[in-house]
């Protein structure tokens, strides 16, 4: 059904259901086309479009239907567990589940090294991540307000924290020559600018797990935001999803620094985002989880959560399964082994063709530096070279403008997506391409040595040549975001 | 070091202002519950859950149909092999054997009349997700919804809440059973013109809570007509749709607009919800059907603030496209709350207590005015609670409805067994009988002050003082395991 926003629709209709804050009509959309048109299969399309724009944790999943198939009492459905099926049915309760909000704070407090505990209490539900964004930003800020947000970060924050919130994002700016990291310098520049402008800041959101450089932020980083926003009595909200993805010694949590410096720093700021989507690859769940210190904010919250509560039925679910502490111990080990394993494998196969990623001990991705096949260090560069990896390499990538990087060339790449054969052809299409560019850059200069007036015309299309990158900029004719903003893409379907 | 975390500056103004509606005086039924809950061997004499709009008749059915059909959950052997593609699945465009489930039991549920298309199915939090995302689409802060009164408390934050969008209540009287009538209409519609507020359409429950009467094809034809010509939108909240249990038949507005002329379909919007149809609340099944598909389409990318568990997608798609069931699960629902109804409003009418005829829903609209010493609010709230306290049934008061006429009480009768229905008629009728008692006796000493040792007849004014009450639909029931 395509959908045109008419033009009695304005009058009609709400300001947000007309504007375009929902982000997905951006130009960034092209790569789910391609790839939803043409995908791969290892066998049936071995030439088709390789998602990697699609930041999924399906390294895992074997161990949860392990897991399933030894503890049949978990489902309100299996001969086992269909007597609890009516009191799960009704149970509407916003507070949700005791035994599941118990097994939660177990499973965060286990996947940071045990260092904090988490009061069940404070865990409020949210409909996903998405939901639990939303909800922080609906009682922490009214519309006009801002929240301060180091860049790069999640294309789909513009549609979480303000297409209903109508709340303001301020980017910080962070450069790759110090590894992106978030100084103090930046963010009391990007602060005293909001207040130049008139715009009052509630608060700092950060990613950690980053998303997409894949980083943790060690202790210095995260006591200096504390500080920041306890001086100034901002909010700071953390948004931990990728928790589980590091190895949980090497993590260390906002809850432990605050834990640390309790005598001095105001804890009714402090808020955590979390979701099994990405540490146990359960996206279709919808478990959001907001924790914070504030009482009033998971009072609020929770009469909030009304609006996106967990299905009770994956509320029981899951408090069987995470109250499992052998299950947990072992899928937390297990999970990040694997997931550093193929982190390894990859980087590697990069490393192998001169592509070097941002160093990176988490998330379900690289942050791939592809400056240097840019002819120039533009955006429009970037672009063109996105251009060719989708339609020439096949591989559905993500470009760093889409995560408001700062400097063009940076590219975000998923592994945790696929098995280790897809990921091989992978480095197999990015090493034919590094090589024929190389080619063809020898080529170029042998050239324009000898010929220095003749207009260069390869044949292949590989080549960030000028020519061919403007054309195809311009040649294609919707484009949608790679790592479509929206993280589960509309494109996304079910391959039963 | 001690640190506020109540600081008014800190928060959102939708954080610190009271919209959500739990601070409201009307929490205190469900305080006496939870304090003391009925438990028909455990606790005989605790206060009898009557105040919330659950259906409890029929999960026996549901449960049968899961023991047969293990394939329909990702956790059984059979059904394990679905298990990866499901947990994986986050498309906000919902499974497509979902949505045509959906879409097919909406169909059966107003008897076949009417088909619903699947790609116009759209996900959300339970209705309550589903009412919000509608207004958030069509309304902008301090626009206007008429709503007709008596309405669903919760509205109030639903529909209002982090939206900004006003409620302007459309009376509706006792005098012709609570209808619907166009005066009412206009006159809400002028007189928010007058203060200037920007009316974006009409929201109402058909069937009606708390009234469980359903919509005649008249006034659905005037209600369409009138924000037909006005331009403004019409949601139908249909969630009671297969709760209809007797005549007059079910008509839902899908119905009407097939019927009608030069209707501009783009104003037209359903919400649907398994959780009163089927009983499965827990399970957060909000439904949004626009007929405008703008509306579809913004309120799909909505709806990633509260989709359906993947998990329990997989298992509805399955149960909704077993129409054998599905058949039989309406025919055997209606029968049992046509039943149910019976024998509750029967019971009533022997102690002399009248409901509002009438023909759905999961709760009756008692009319208890005659009880009450003075036709004023605060009556109604010492008359409830008495019925708090010492009748020790939770019902809701008519004025947490918005009713404009002191007097009336909504009653819920399908989240409990046949046996605990008895023990709420019994005592109804103890507390019907003494007071009639009371009242010859105050007739014979109409000339002394008379003190009575009862002092829980006495409709004490002072006792209309509580501190906090509940809505209908309370954050603080739990599963009583």
């Amino acid at each position: 059904m395509k959908m045109e926003v008419k033009n009695g629709d304005s009058q009609l209709l709400s300001k947000l259901a007309t504007n375009n804050e929902h982000g997905e009509n951006s130009p960034y959309f092209d790569g789910w086309k391609a790839y939803e048109n043409n995908p791969f299969h290892p066998t049936k399309n071995p030439n088709g479009v390789i998602q990697m724009g699609l930041a999924e944790n399906q390294l895992s999943l074997d161990l949860i239907e392990e897991w399933i198939k030894k503890n049949p009492r978990a489902s309100i459905c299996s001969p086992e567990g269909v007597n609890a099926f009516k009191d799960i049915a009704i149970f509407q309760d916003y507070h949700g589940l005791p035994e599941f909000r118990n097994a939660v704070a177990n499973f965060m407090g286990k996947s940071r090294r045990g260092k904090v505990s988490f009061d069940p209490e404070r865990i409020v539900m949210a409909g996903g991540a998405t939901g639990a964004n939303e909800l922080l930003m609906f009682c922490l800020a009214d519309p006009g307000d801002a929240f301060l947000i180091p860049t790069p970060y999640y294309p789909a924050f513009h549609r979480d924290l303000r297409w209903r919130t109508r709340v303001q994002l301020l980017p910080v700016v962070c450069e790759s020559s110090n590894n992106f990291q978030i100084t103090k310098k930046a963010l009391e520049e990007a602060y005293e600018n909001a207040q130049k402008a008139n715009i009052k800041v509630k608060g700092l959101i950060i990613t950690n797990p980053s998303n997409p450089l894949g980083t943790t932020m060690d202790r210095a980083t995260l006591r200096t935001l504390v500080t920041f926003i306890n001086d100034k009595q901002i909010h700071l909200v953390c948004d931990e999803i990728y928790a589980a993805t590091v190895h949980s010694l090497d993590f260390v949590s906002i809850s432990e620094v605050v834990q640390e410096m309790e005598d001095y720093c105001n804890r009714s700021l402090i808020h955590v985002v979390y979701s099994l989507s990405k540490d146990m690859g359960l996206p279709g769940f919808r478990v959001g989880i907001v924790y914070s210190y504030n009482d009033i904010v998971v009072n609020i919250g929770r009469k909030m959560s009304s609006f996106g509560l967990v299905s009770s039925q994956t509320q029981h679910l899951l408090a069987s399964m995470l109250s499992d502490e052998e299950f947990v111990n072992e899928f937390l080990s297990e999970s990040t082994k694997r997931l550093a394993s193929r982190r390894g494998s990859f980087t590697k196969g990069l490393e192998q063709v001169g592509i070097r990623c941002l160093e990176s001990n988490g998330g379900l991705f690289c942050w791939m530096d592809l400056r240097k096949l840019l002819k120039k260090p533009t955006f429009e560069d970037e672009m063109g070279l996105w251009s060719v990896i989708i339609n020439d390499v096949k591989l559905n990538v993500s470009p760093g403008s889409s995560f408001h990087c700062h400097e063009p060339g940076w590219f975000r790449v998923c592994f945790a997506n696929m098995d280790d054969e897809t990921m091989v052809v992978a480095l197999r299409r990015i090493r034919n391409f590094v090589e024929k560019g190389e080619d063809a850059e020898v080529i170029t200069v042998k050239k324009q040595n000898k010929a220095c007036q003749k207009t260069l015309s390869l044949s292949t299309s590989q080549i960030c040549d000028e020519n061919v990158t403007m054309t195809l900029s311009y040649s294609s004719p919707r484009v949608i975001s790679p790592h479509s903003p929206i993280p589960h893409s509309p494109m996304v379907r079910a391959r039963t | 070091m001690e640190f506020e975390s109540g600081n008014s500056q800190l928060l959102s103004k939708i954080a610190t202002s009271d919209q959500h509606g739990e601070n409201s005086p009307y929490f205190d039924g469900w305080k006496a519950y939870d304090n003391d809950p009925f438990h028909p061997t455990q606790n005989p004499r605790g206060v009898i859950q009557m105040g919330l709009a659950e259906n409890q008749l029929s999960l026996d059915l549901i449960e049968e149909w899961i023991k047969k059909n293990p394939r329909a959950s990702i956790c059984n052997g059979e059904g394990l092999h679905a298990f990866k593609n499901i947990v994986l699945f986050q498309d906000y465009h919902g499974l497509p054997q979902f949505r045509n489930g959906v879409a097919k039991f909406m169909a059966k549920a107003r008897g076949g009349r009417v088909s619903f298309d699947p790609d116009r199915i759209v996900m959300a939090g339970g209705a309550t997700g589903a009412n919000e995302m509608l207004m958030f689409c069509l309304a902008d802060p301090g626009d206007g919804f008429l709503v007709p009164s008596p309405y669903y408390p919760a509205f109030n934050r639903d529909l209002r809440w982090r939206t900004g969008v006003q409620l302007l209540p459309v009376m509706c009287q006792s005098s012709n059973n609570f209808q619907i009538t166009k005066q009412a209409l206009e006159e809400a519609y002028q007189n928010a013109q007058k203060a200037n507020i920007k009316v974006k359409g009409v929201i109402l429950a058909n069937p009606s809570n708390p009234l469980g009467t359903t919509l005649d094809r008249t006034t659905l034809r005037s209600l369409v007509t009138f924000i037909n010509d006005k331009q403004i939108h019409l949601v139908c909240d249909e969630i009671y749709a297969a709760t209809v249990f007797g005549g007059p038949s079910f008509i839902s507005i899908s119905e009407i607009i097939e019927e009608m002329e030069s209707i501009n379909r783009d104003l037209i919007h359903i919400v649907y919800s398994l959780s009163k149809d089927m009983g499965l609340p827990g399970l957060r099944v909000g439904i949004m059907y626009s007929y405008n598909n703008t509306v579809v389409n913004c309120g799909r990318k909505m709806s990633s603030f509260g989709l359906v568990s993947s998990q329990t997608q997989h298992l509805l798609a399955s149960m909704l496209s077993d129409q054998e069931f599905t058949d039989k699960f309406v025919l055997e629902n209606c029968t049992r709350l046509a039943n149910r109804h019976e024998m509750f409003t029967q019971g009533l009418e022997e102690m002399g207590i009248r409901c509002l005829k009438s023909n759905a829903g999961l709760f009756c609209w008692m009319d208890l005015r005659h009880l009450l010493k003075e036709p004023t609010f605060e009556s109604e709230m010492s008359l409830w609670r008495v019925i708090i306290s010492d009748v020790k049934l939770n019902v809701s008061p008519g004025s947490s409805f918005h009713c404009c006429e002191p007097g009336w009480f909504r009653v819920c009768f399908a989240n409990m067994d046949d046996e605990t229905v008895k023990v709420a008629l019994g005592r109804i009728r103890m507390f019907v009988g003494q007071r009639k008692d009371v009242e010859v006796q105050v007739k014979k000493s109409w000339h002394r002050n008379l003190r009575l040792s009862f002092s829980s007849l006495i409709y004490d004014e002072t006792m209309a003082s509580s501190p906090r009450i509940m809505s209908p639909h309370s954050p603080l029931v739990r599963a009583t395991t």
